[in-house]
């Protein structure tokens, strides 16, 4: 399979206060397309950073990050947003959708960057919910759902404008069990029949499980273990 | 456009916040409407009248007249194409709490200078014939239900009649129309013939010489020649035009432009500062969602541009409610202006006003959300 992104001894440091921390120290990583990585490892080891980078939510402070034939790091913020909208779809850990607005009006937001007609936008938004089985709660607000309901369309939201890359942020963090094994489920089914590439960011075993390969940082490291899963 | 729901949402995230902070800016407009369309209104008044009109009073102060005797000299003034003459009455119908417009005057010269008072020659001439004789505006006489026949008994603190009352009484014989002269103009005459042989002090007096110039571009010709046959006597006068005279009165009630400015200024800053700590509010309590927003894709510019057109819909929208307001207001007005709407030039100031509370009040969280920067707003930070 071809390689949609590549971390090339990536270093990144925040300067906190007086103090400039070390986070990520030459990371190496390559993601195949259509993988489903987890990332894992404890608080502080550089998991989200990692994640950030690839998204390009930041910036390294050294090395490469290139995501299909394009070389990210360069990019300016502009440009990174422009790249993000047509590129990524995020999931967050608490959902982080915009309260004031019905779940539709919330998945269309990412397509409100392209140049869709509003019955295109519209036809996209239904089939995204769909996907999803929410069409029905298209209407409700945030507040008016259950965090599963809520994780569900902020997958929506992330699919819908068609990205090469989903990233995941702990989307199971803020579930219960049951709710857990659906989000992953889903996941999963996206990666499989649609084809998405993602990847997640997890303390979760249980949820890296759902995953092609699993890979371990510490202390802003990859460690050597690389589990793969059997699908 | 497509970007509007979401504007509007974020505009009505805090509903009551939203409510009040729109309130406060109606009210504010509002008043601003108010005000600069009564000076507007006073300006528009002033600019409406007539400049083929003089007023000649005593040079020192009005109260103190001026000679009978100076009709005939003012007559024979190049220019001059009518004269009459104003005495102060004053009094009042029944109470003092009602006062009268009440001068005494030459009724015929009256209507020669004002040609745009309307009268019928049948009252004018009954007026000639009835020393006790009063022309009454319509609007004053309809407001007392006067009508001709009517005797009227006036009251009045400053003219004690020969018979030692300061009850005079006047034989209604006739009324005009005030329409085109607005509702502060006088509209109760008496006969100055009268009052003299009836009045028991102030003999020879008249408070203004009303002249009428045959070309109103040689006003203020006319008015330097009248001047200056007086100069140097015992009672100079001075010699404006209508709208001179206008303003000189309305500046003995202050300066109402100043006035208007001032609180209008003060009502603004006041409200720019509430503006601006609501958009700041806001934007600081939506950081998170403003982060998504940039994480999705929106650039540093596309959401400086919501917020900013957020702050606008909700100075503009608000605004132009509050000079609405103020324009249904204006109808109630008729007496005293007229025929008036609120000028345009106040909805124009009023916009731009609002444009500009909403740049400056906006402009500074819109920047924040500009700057943002996505890891921070989404870790907390």
């Amino acid at each position: 399979m071809a390689v949609l992104v590549t971390l090339r001894n990536v270093t990144k440091s925040y300067v906190r206060g007086k103090q400039k921390v070390e986070v990520l120290h030459g990371v190496d990583l390559q993601i195949e397309a259509g993988e489903f990585l987890a990332l894992m490892g404890p608080s502080g080891s550089g998991k989200t950073t990692t994640l950030n980078l690839i998204a390009g939510l930041d910036q390294p402070s050294s090395g490469e990050v290139v995501v299909g034939s394009n070389r990210i790091d360069k990019l300016s913020r502009g440009a990174l947003a422009d790249w993000r909208a047509h590129n990524i779809g995020f999931i967050f850990q608490f959902y982080n959708l915009l309260p004031v607005l019905t779940a539709e009006a919330n998945v269309e937001v990412p397509l409100l960057l392209t140049n869709l007609s509003k019955a295109q936008r519209r036809q996209r938004v239904q089939t995204a919910l769909q996907l999803v089985a929410l069409a029905d709660r298209a209407k409700h607000k945030p507040n008016e759902l259950s965090g599963g309901q809520q994780q569900r369309v902020a997958i929506a939201r992330a699919i819908v404008a068609d990205p090469t890359l989903l990233v995941c942020d702990e989307p199971t963090g803020d579930l219960d069990r049951q709710n857990a094994e659906e989000i992953m489920n889903l996941l999963k089914a996206l990666n499989r029949t649609q084809g998405k590439t993602i990847v997640m960011v997890t303390h979760d075993p249980r949820a890296a499980e759902y995953a092609s390969r699993e890979l371990h940082l510490d202390k802003g490291k990859l460690a050597n273990e690389e589990v793969r899963h059997v699908a | 456009m497509k970007y509007f729901p979401l504007i509007w949402a974020g505009l009505w995230r805090k509903r009551t916040r939203t409510i009040f902070t729109m309130l406060s800016i109606v009210v504010a407009f509002l008043l601003f409407g108010l005000l600069q369309g009564i000076n507007q209104g006073f300006n528009h008044v002033i600019r409406d009248l007539n400049v083929d009109r003089l007023y000649v009073s005593a040079k020192t102060n009005m109260t103190d007249g001026l000679p009978i005797a100076y009709a005939d000299r003012i007559k024979t003034v190049p220019g001059v194409r009518a004269l009459s003459h104003w005495t102060y009455f004053g009094g009042y119908f029944q109470d003092a709490r009602n006062p009268l417009p009440a001068f005494a005057t030459e009724p015929e010269g009256l209507f020669a200078v004002y040609r745009d008072l309307k009268i019928k020659p049948e009252y004018l001439e009954a007026m000639k014939k009835t020393r006790t004789g009063v022309l009454i505006g319509q609007s004053l006489a309809d407001k007392y239900h006067w009508k001709i026949g009517d005797r009227i008994p006036v009251g009045t603190s400053i003219w004690t009649n020969k018979q030692g009352s300061n009850t005079w009484y006047f034989d209604v014989v006739g009324t005009f129309d005030t329409s085109s002269v607005g509702a502060g103009f006088p509209s109760f005459y008496i006969n100055y013939a009268f009052f003299q042989e009836a009045t028991a002090l102030g003999g020879g007096i008249v408070h203004y010489y009303l002249v009428g110039v045959t070309d109103p571009a040689k006003a203020t010709e006319v008015a330097k020649h009248i001047d200056a046959l007086f100069a140097n006597s015992t009672n100079e006068t001075r010699t404006q035009t209508e709208s001179e005279l206008a303003q000189m009165q309305l500046k003995q009630i202050g300066d109402i432009n100043f006035i208007v400015n001032a609180i209008v200024g003060a009502v603004l800053f006041t409200l720019l500062f509430l503006t601006a700590n609501t958009m700041m509010q806001s934007v600081r309590e939506r950081t998170s969602e403003l982060a998504v927003l940039k994480t999705l894709g929106f650039s540093d510019t596309k959401v400086l541009v919501l917020v900013l057109i957020e702050a606008l819909l909700l100075c503009l929208f608000a605004a132009l409610a509050g000079l609405a307001l103020a324009g249904s207001v204006f109808p109630m007005l008729k007496p005293i202006f007229g025929h008036f709407r609120m000028p345009m030039i106040v909805v124009s100031m009023g916009a731009g006003m609002a444009l500009l509370l909403a740049l400056v009040s906006g402009l500074p969280p819109a920047w924040r959300a500009r700057q943002l920067n996505i890891v921070d707003a989404l870790a907390g930070r």
